[in-house]
């Protein structure tokens, strides 16, 4: 993964509550065997309707989506923050996300950012009025400076840490080799599928 | 100190302890894997040159892209999307080369990964277990730790058996009291979505309590746990008794002898402690749940069968008020109207929710000497083979054709219309899956869910009904 620290990126709003991950990627296009492409389908059936906000042109290389309340919740599929990512979108902004999307996002370098109610209605109404807002992230001061004023995010510290720094999940869980080797020398294995 | 049964399992399987910077990492007794979420995974796994740690804690079915049509004269079930076939034998290949046994398509205990867990008896109490899969939460009813991770995580699991994990906070969910005639397992937890809202548990772990669940049998329980993601939860819980190791007992892959009787007692000791304290605390009494149904795009809008749909005017917060306008909008309905009497195009019995045998025993109960409604078409899934093959011993599958509904192979089928079984736009559908989002049982179909129960006087009467007045 590539390291992320600070990026400027112009923002649309996506306005709607409870966006669940058959709408940001539906299952039919789930039947691929690798990440490419799946940008395309960002939204597709939503994408069907002329105004939906990522078929205008001023939409085009937006970078942050400033979406409504608990974005994400549904499916387990890596595919959401991969096709997000695909067409460009580098964060989401909400006032909460659902636990696997959050951990997918956060594993692919997408950066859920949480806010509160009231300033995800104030950064919601100043996007829709003026088409786009210029979003500057600081992820090590945890800060997203946007239209005149600066808003603090929260992020738990490794995750942090490992975005800030490109680290690779796999590896930190490799390092810990000896500590699963005793883990499973005193644990018997629970099952066993392979002598079955 | 007194524990709670996630706690107990949680610090069973702490195999190094989370600090201020980092997360717990956890260790993983039951790896399940299907072909939908786990391409990418091995492929990173041949990328960094890399093993599957424990394959005999791996296993691997086919169920979300593969087709539910009869088979043919050769006995094979046909793949006729390319597309599918492709991500069907990546998985095949992917099994072969890292040794996993797989269940494949059509093979004698091939099924939906969440209900051949627990009918091979790999699901046990005290485990932790995951699946790139969100419905992976069914396997809590046995009081197994159990959640839905993506792909990346498929891809530590496989290498490691471990996950990098955050400590959820606790709810208890307590429900009391009696289910009356006509009301189930599926309305209990519609019920409890409602209440809390597809939000509403994120970031907690639900454990069920109460003497409703306790009455429960394991396949409601299941019932109930499979959808907890549909509240928020990555996992639901409900503490092992008698009723779960009568359930499991005998099981092809429990432990046998004087190893089931150390099993039992070490699950003995699993249920929370008493005293043990949860972060929320959420009550249901079961005497006063009708049945449910939902009318909107997210699980969480559901009524009693009985309601009317509620009216976007009567909703003070403006960013409720415009989710429940765009989904009646696109349901097609009209607020304050009623559903029962609701024209319905499709019915569909099955998914990770409510496939298994009971299931089917209790719709082909409503559906013996009936037909299903003229211009209805009504499908029946079974959640694996050995269903399947348990339902035809029993005749359930001529009830069900004799009614003029279909008798299907094996998987997730309608629940996620990426295998040929989908709705038409603008068609509407009872079905008993779990999710009831735009688009999900395919472009423009319009979902109700509910219950077996309500699924099967449903397609008898091609419209909504209350199913306690043919009781």
């Amino acid at each position: 993964m590539q390291p992320i620290n600070t990026f400027q990126a112009k923002a649309v709003a996506l306005p709607i509550e409870n966006i669940d991950t058959d709408q940001i990627i539906p299952a039919r296009y789930l039947k691929v065997t690798d990440k490419n492409g799946l940008g395309e389908a960002l939204f597709t059936d939503w994408r069907g309707e002329p105004d939906f906000v990522l078929n205008q042109p001023y939409a085009q290389g937006a970078g942050v989506l400033i979406a409504g309340h608990n974005f994400g919740c549904g499916s387990s599929r890596e595919h959401a923050p991969w096709a997000l990512q695909g067409f460009g979108f580098q964060a989401v902004i909400s006032t909460y996300f659902a636990d696997i999307f959050k951990g997918n996002s956060l594993k692919n370098g997408l950066l859920p950012i949480v806010v509160d109610a009231p300033t995800l209605a104030r950064l919601t109404e100043q996007c829709l009025a003026n088409q786009t807002i210029d979003v500057s992230v600081d992820l090590a001061n945890q800060q997203v400076h946007v239209a005149g004023e600066t808003i603090s995010f929260p992020i738990d510290a490794f995750s942090k840490h490992c975005l800030l720094h490109g680290v690779d999940q796999l590896g930190y869980i490799q390092a810990q080799e000896a500590a699963i080797q005793a883990y499973e020398t005193n644990h018997a294995a629970r099952v066993n599928t392979v002598g079955a | 100190m007194a524990k709670t049964l996630f706690e107990k399992i949680w610090d069973a399987h702490v195999v190094q302890a989370a600090d201020a910077e980092s997360p717990a990492t956890l260790y993983i007794d039951l790896h399940l894997v299907h072909e939908v979420t786990s391409p990418q995974a091995f492929t990173m796994l041949r990328e960094r040159g890399l093993t599957v740690r424990r394959p005999a804690q791996t296993l691997a079915t086919m169920d979300h892209s593969t087709p539910t049509t009869p088979r043919g004269a050769d006995g094979i079930i046909p793949v006729t999307d390319e597309i599918a076939r492709k991500q069907l034998n990546q998985l095949i290949q992917n099994c072969s080369d890292f040794g996993i046994p797989l269940y494949n398509l059509g093979t004698e205990n091939q099924g939906i990964v969440h209900v051949i867990g627990p009918e091979q008896g790999y699901t046990q109490p005290g485990m932790t277990i995951v699946c790139g899969d969100s419905h992976t939460s069914t396997h809590g009813a046995f009081g197994a730790l159990a959640f839905g991770i993506g792909t990346s995580e498929v891809g530590h699991v496989l290498a490691t058996q471990c996950l990098l994990q955050q400590k959820p906070q606790t709810a208890e969910i307590r429900i009391d009291g009696t289910l009356r005639a006509g009301v189930t397992a599926k309305d209990i937890i519609l019920a409890i979505i409602a209440k809390i809202g597809v939000g509403g548990g994120t970031g907690y772990v639900l454990e069920y309590t109460g003497s409703a669940i306790r009455a429960l049998t394991m396949e409601e329980r299941m019932t109930i746990c499979n959808m907890s993601i549909e509240g928020g939860a990555r996992a639901g819980l409900i503490a092992p008794d008698e009723t779960t190791f009568a359930w499991l007992k005998d099981r092809p892959h429990t432990p046998k002898g004087e190893a089931w009787d150390a099993a039992v007692e070490y699950w003995r000791t699993l249920p929370s402690d008493e005293g043990a304290t949860y972060d929320l605390q959420v009550v249901l009494n079961a005497d006063e749940l009708a049945p449910m149904i939902t009318y909107g795009t997210n699980p969480g809008m559901g009524i009693p069968v009985t309601g009317n749909v509620p009216a976007p005017s009567d909703l003070a917060d403006d960013s409720q008020r415009m989710a429940l306008d765009k989904a009646l909008n696109y349901m097609g309905l009209q607020p304050n109207q009623p559903l029962i009497g609701q024209k319905v195009d499709v019915v569909f019995l099955g998914s990770c929710t409510n496939s298994r045998i009971s299931d089917l025993r209790a719709a082909a109960k409503l559906l013996d000497g009936k037909k299903v409604a003229d211009g209805l078409r009504m499908l029946v899934v079974p959640g694996s083979q050995q269903v399947k093959r348990q339902a035809e011993a029993e005749g359930l599958d001529q009830i069900f054709r004799a009614a003029g509904a279909e008798w299907r192979e094996a998987g997730c089928s309608m629940c996620i219309a990426m295998n040929g079984d989908q709705l038409q736009p603008g068609q509407y559908a009872v079905s008993t899956s779990n999710r009831n989002f735009e688009g999900r049982q395919g472009k423009g179909g319009r979902t109700f869910l509910a219950s077996p129960l309500t699924a099967a006087a449903t397609a008898i009467n091609g419209h909504i009904v209350d199913v306690r007045e043919i009781l």
